[in-house]
């Protein structure tokens, strides 16, 4: 049940049959959880987990493998407006695939430890920044019930300033879009199909 | 018009298909970017939560008594509540809904009554657009217009769902009349005919909605996943394909189609009379001057 994220590389290379290029695009799979889907209840459905992942998250991969494909060959081509228009594509797509790969890595079962504060050095920064962990529970629930829409609230550090922030993100826009130093720690779907 | 909830509800009993609230007064929509200073009542005029016109279980199997629940008694009432607390005590309280809605679009950044006013809007129009038995294919004047700006009604059909499909997150598709006009101040369209004013699929996200851009929406399908989760889960393609087949209002959609076109007919009738208005008060100008430089000038030979 070890996380393990598979990559496969397709290669169409050479193989005999006189290509002048090598192809390699690298494709996704749908990483596995690292507990059943119905580890996390009663705080998250097995249906819920079940839809999430093999639906949603398995859509955005498929999707974002297919747009892959396309800019590979548009680039190819050196077709300048069909690489322009399928960034929306990747970014949606691609942005779903980080995002829910962060998201099942943050979740673990009650019984190891799902749920308990934060210790050491994260209870430390935690403290620093928001004034205890209480407060940004507080405040992390304020960002994520004024969102309008879909998409993400995020607790991330930004790399520079070496301070944890509260962010939210629309859609499946990854946290680096509001901040080219920031890294996200942890990540909530806001997004309906994640609760509904 | 919002002026009290009574008889905002007066008027929905008697215009069953009001979708596109507003009369048939051409002059309506000229007005409606200031706000109204005049008819202000004592009472805070509060937004109303419409029901549907039908009862919530009527939709079955096609879309759930369960999901209405939520989807109405929370979702759209939480959009109600919200806005009234918003608005009570600004200058936006005792606006109409959609006036209320172009103020706070305020060109794109947003003002925070903006989501909620637009929702309201949009679920009511949501709510008007389908029927128990509906579906089926529209007829007279809005299937000809179909016909004529998509080709044909299949053809439309794909596109209005592939509108809704790639509407990524939340957000709305739209069939909507548009009728062209300049974007500049002062100019008019130099060739005005019927065919500038015709039917376009859009989509958009979150709470927007075609009133923003000045178009008159005709139909609707919320692709929030709060309106099909429920039903549907993950299957959004599915959804839409049963509103097509089994949900649409088309009495409601040509309906506001007559209200779009009357409107168009009437506010190009005001341009023009603007026009010619303007166009004699500057020939009245030059006049003015001819005569000055007459009785000035020394070279003159109109004697």
């Amino acid at each position: 049940m070890a996380l393990r994220s598979v990559i496969s590389r397709k290669t169409l290379g050479s193989l005999g049959l006189g290509f002048s290029h090598a192809r390699g695009l690298q494709t996704f799979t749908l990483p596995d959880l690292p507990y059943d889907y119905s580890a996390l209840e009663p705080a998250i459905s097995v249906e819920i987990m079940r839809l999430h992942h093999q639906k949603h998250h398995q859509t955005y991969i498929t999707n974002y493998n297919k747009a892959l494909e396309q800019l590979e060959e548009a680039m190819a081509k050196g077709d300048s407006s069909a690489v322009v228009k399928l960034q929306a594509a990747i970014k949606f797509n691609g942005g779903g695939h980080i995002n829910h790969s962060i998201f099942w890595k943050n979740l673990i079962p009650t019984s190891e430890g799902g749920g308990e504060p934060p210790h050491g050095a994260l209870g430390w920064a935690i403290d620093t920044h928001f004034g205890s962990f209480e407060a940004l529970v507080k405040k992390v629930n304020a960002e994520g019930a004024a969102l309008q829409g879909s998409g993400w609230v995020w607790l991330g550090v930004d790399k520079e300033s070496q301070k944890l922030v509260v962010e939210t993100t629309a859609n499946q826009d990854p946290l680096v879009t509001k901040g080219p130093n920031l890294v996200p720690l942890l990540g909530i779907d806001v997004w309906e199909h994640a609760y509904y | 018009m919002h002026g009290t909830a009574a008889t905002a509800s007066l008027s929905s009993a008697f215009l069953p298909f009001q979708g596109f609230r507003g009369s048939l007064d051409s002059t309506f929509r000229l007005q409606w970017r200031k706000p109204k200073k005049a008819h202000r009542t004592l009472i805070t005029a509060q937004i109303e939560l419409k029901p549907p016109p039908y009862s919530l279980n009527s939709l079955e199997p096609h879309m759930s008594r369960e999901i209405l629940e939520y989807h109405w008694g929370k979702h759209h009432r939480g959009y109600v509540e919200n806005l009234n607390r918003q608005i009570v005590g600004t200058e936006l309280d005792g606006m109409t809904l959609e006036d209320i809605i172009i103020a706070s679009y305020n060109k794109g950044d947003f003002l925070p009554s903006f989501n909620n006013a637009a929702q309201v809007w949009n679920h009511e129009f949501f709510w008007e657009s389908m029927k128990p038995g509906g579906g089926g294919k529209p007829s007279g004047d809005l299937l000809y217009l179909i016909e004529r700006d998509f080709g044909s009604y299949e053809k439309f059909v794909e596109e209005f769902k592939s509108a809704a499909l790639t509407q990524f997150g939340s957000g709305w598709a739209w069939l909507a009349y548009k009728a062209n006009r300049l974007d500049v101040g002062n100019a008019v369209n130099p060739c005005p005919s019927e065919e500038d004013k015709k039917l376009v699929v859009v989509k958009s996200p979150n709470a927007v909605n075609p009133l923003v851009w000045d178009y008159s929406p005709l139909l609707t399908i919320d692709v929030w996943e709060h309106a099909y989760y429920l039903d549907y889960q993950n299957r959004r393609a599915d959804y839409i394909s049963v509103f097509m087949d089994k949900l649409v209002n088309w009495e409601a959609v040509s309906y506001r189609l007559e209200i779009a076109k009357s409107l168009a007919a009437g506010r190009e009738r005001e341009e023009e009379r603007r026009r010619i208005e303007e166009d004699e008060d500057r020939m009245a100008d030059s006049e003015a001057i001819e005569m000055y430089l007459d009785s000035e000038s020394e070279d003159s030979e109109t004697d």
